[in-house]
Parts: C-alpha cells; sequence; structure tokens
C-alpha cells in the first residue's frame, strides 16, 4: 500500500514503520499536513521564559531526570530560534509588553503554554496592582497547565497534550 | 537595675552605642532580643557614619533601608536602616520618622549600596531623598503613578494592561474586576473553631481537655 498513518502512530512505532515501507517499496506516501506536523513534535523548541518559582520546575523538566531532550526539545535562548513559549511564572506589567514582543519575534507556527496558577489567571496575585491576571490577556495561550507551581510532571503532560494537539490540528498553513 | 543582676550583653553594647552617639541624643531599646535605635532625620548621616567608623562599632554592612507607613501619625513613615557589623557579630536597627514631603538625607555617601535601596524606598512609599545622585522608581512600572506600599494604596491599583489586537501592542486601562475580593479569615479548625464540634473531636476531647485545662 506504501500509505503510513503517522497521526495513529505511537512515537516507538512510527520510525520502525517507516523504515519498513521504505525497505520494501523504497518510497512513502502521506499527507503533507501529518508528515509536517509529526517532523513539529519531534523538534518542539521552548524558549526560556522563567518568570518566577515555576521556571525552577520548567529546569527540572530540562535537566536529565525528565530529560526534555528524549522529546527532541532543546531550550533556546532567542525567540527567533523557537516553537513554544513556556511562560512559567508571575507576568507583571512591566514585563507584559517585553512578553508579547518576545511572542511576536517568534516565527510561525508558535504555540504558548501557560504554566502554573499566576500565568493562567494571576493566581496568587489575582488582585495584585502589578500583575496580569492571566497571559492569555497579552498571547494567545494553547495550554493551560494548573498548579502552584505544576510539578515537572505536569508540565511534561502538558506538553505531550501540546504534541497531541499539534498532531491533530490543520495548521500547516497557519492563519492567525 | 538591681546592681548585682548580670547586664547582658546586648545591653551592654547598647550603652557603649549610646555613649558613642551621645552627641546626637537618640532613644534606643531593645525589643526581642534585637536592638533599635531612634535617630533625629537631620543626623542619619552623622550617625551611620559614626556607626560604620567607630571601632567599638563597626557596622560596614548596610543590610537594607525600607520604609513603614502609619497613616495615623503626625510623622507617617518610618525609614528603616538594618546595619550587620561584621567585626562584632551585632545587627542594629536605625529609624526615623518623616512627615509626608519631607526629604531624609542621602546616606549614599557613607554605604553606595543605599542607592538602590532609597530608590525602592522611595518608589514603595514615596518618601524623597535629597543628595541621591539618581532618585527615580525602581520596581514598579514605567509610567506608575502612586505609591504602592502606602496604606491608602488600593490593592489592585488603578490600571491594567492587556493585548489590543487592534492596535498590536499592550495597552493600559482602568481596573475591571469582574470577581470580588473574597476575604479569607484564615481560621483552621486547629485554632479559630474551638467552640464547634467536628467529627471525630467526641474521641479526643477529654484527654485533650484534661492536659489543657479544657481549652482544647
Amino acid at each position: 500500500m506504501g500509505v503510513i498513518q503517522p497521526v495513529d502512530s505511537t512515537r516507538e512505532a512510527l520510525p520502525a514503520a517507516l523504515g519498513q515501507t521504505v525497505r520494501k517499496k523504497g518510497f512513502l506516501l502521506t499527507k503533507l499536513d501529518d508528515l509536517l506536523n509529526w517532523a513539529r513534535t519531534g523538534s518542539l523548541w521552548p524558549m526560556t521564559f522563567g518568570l518566577a518559582c515555576c521556571g525552577i520546575e520548567m529546569m527540572q523538566v530540562y535537566m536529565a531526570r525528565y530529560d526534555m531532550d528524549r522529546f527532541g526539545m532543546m531550550p533556546r535562548p532567542s525567540p527567533r530560534q523557537s516553537d513554544v513559549m513556556i511562560v512559567a511564572g508571575t507576568l507583571t506589567n512591566k514585563m507584559a509588553p517585553a512578553l508579547r514582543r518576545l511572542y511576536d519575534q517568534m516565527p510561525e507556527p508558535r504555540w504558548v503554554i501557560s504554566m502554573g496558577s499566576c500565568a493562567n489567571g494571576g493566581g496568587y496575585y489575582h488582585y495584585s496592582y502589578s500583575v496580569v491576571r492571566g497571559c492569555d490577556r497579552i498571547v494567545p495561550v494553547d495550554i493551560f497547565i494548573p498548579g502552584c507551581p505544576p510539578t515537572a510532571e505536569a508540565l511534561l503532560y502538558g506538553l505531550f497534550q501540546l504534541h497531541r494537539k499539534i498532531r491533530q490540528g490543520d495548521r500547516v498553513i497557519h492563519r492567525p | 537595675m538591681n546592681d548585682t543582676a548580670p547586664v547582658s550583653p546586648l545591653e551592654e553594647f547598647r550603652q557603649r552605642l549610646v555613649s558613642v552617639l551621645r552627641a546626637l541624643h537618640l532613644d534606643s531599646g531593645i525589643a526581642r532580643g534585637e536592638l533599635s535605635l531612634r535617630a533625629p532625620p537631620g543626623g542619619i548621616v552623622e550617625a551611620l557614619t559614626l556607626l560604620r567608623d567607630d571601632p567599638s562599632c563597626r557596622f560596614n554592612v548596610l543590610v537594607d533601608i525600607c520604609g513603614a507607613d502609619w497613616p495615623e501619625r503626625e510623622e507617617r513613615f518610618d525609614v528603616v536602616y538594618h546595619l550587620l557589623s561584621l567585626k562584632h557579630n551585632r545587627r542594629l536597627r536605625v529609624k526615623i520618622h518623616v512627615g509626608e514631603n519631607v526629604p531624609v538625607p542621602s546616606v549614599v555617601s557613607v554605604f553606595p549600596c543605599a542607592n538602590w535601596h532609597e530608590r525602592e524606598t522611595f518608589d514603595m512609599f514615596g518618601v524623597p531623598f535629597a543628595g541621591h545622585p539618581d532618585l527615580r522608581r525602581i520596581l514598579s512600572d514605567y509610567g506608575f503613578e502612586g505609591h504602592p506600599l502606602r496604606k491608602d494604596f488600593p490593592l489592585t491599583g488603578f490600571s491594567e494592561v492587556r493585548y489590543d489586537e487592534a492596535q498590536k501592542r499592550v495597552v493600559y486601562e482602568p481596573v475591571s474586576l469582574p470577581q470580588d475580593f473574597r476575604g479569607f479569615d484564615y481560621l483552621s479548625p486547629w485554632e479559630g473553631l474551638t467552640g464547634i464540634q467536628l467529627p471525630g473531636d467526641g474521641k479526643a476531647a477529654i484527654p485533650i481537655a484534661a492536659k489543657t485545662g479544657g481549652r482544647g
């Protein structure tokens, strides 16, 4: 047949299926959407945006125990090289224009994960004079992760949810 | 004080400080095992210089400068200087009382680190410092109005931010809170609810009441 369905394949089964098909037929047939989305989930580079204590949990995910490198995620110091922005921590009024500017500098397609209570809706500082009541007032958010701070596992789970969203999405041609 | 009672080392140190600073006529006191001085606002530079340089003091670290607001008082602000003597392993708090819009002499010439601390105190309380090289806000937002740690500053402030899709920038708007402020009384079953019978209390009531004299 030569047709593979990356959407339904698990991470481990897919490379095996690809290799088998290529060996047998010498070519592959797939949908461009599926191929691109599969490739995107395989190298989702997050921008380091640790604003507060959630940033510490985000670092845990980068480090050896949870090791985001396994999923092709390497923290990038520049918005122009990154695909996903993890807003980890309290977003203050003073930081908000900078956050938006960094988001605007990210190339398409781009995603945003809001990590922790403060980024989700102000959290503990909801009534404060200096804190933005949710980073979705500033940037469009794809995944909200609850917790104060969320555990490293919770962030990893949120990233898997983002993978799922990308695989199911039709954002090959992205219209903002 | 009884002649036979031994003077504590801290009390001894307090007396030594008072004798060093006797020209300034300071109030001093020990509360909760911590030593405090109250200086006149005009004498703060002289007091800190003496405290830094006198061999029996050597308070050569200025740990922090902060403020406190007492709205009911005539001179409503405290400016508090926290000092540390590495040589004598002593900490000291120096307070001055100032009214609103009364400039306090800057101590940047004595402790260079006072620069940012004074900026912070100015930002949070609006206490002006005379002779400060660069008295700007340090923590709050660009263009922020008001001084957040004053008691008459509302908790939610006056403006909030939002990204405006039409203008393509972050805009400031007056605060609108759809959900009212929720007050929590923080009464836990272990502290506040002494008169209320909770499930399972019957088992523990008798022994605890016997131990604490009926308070548990």
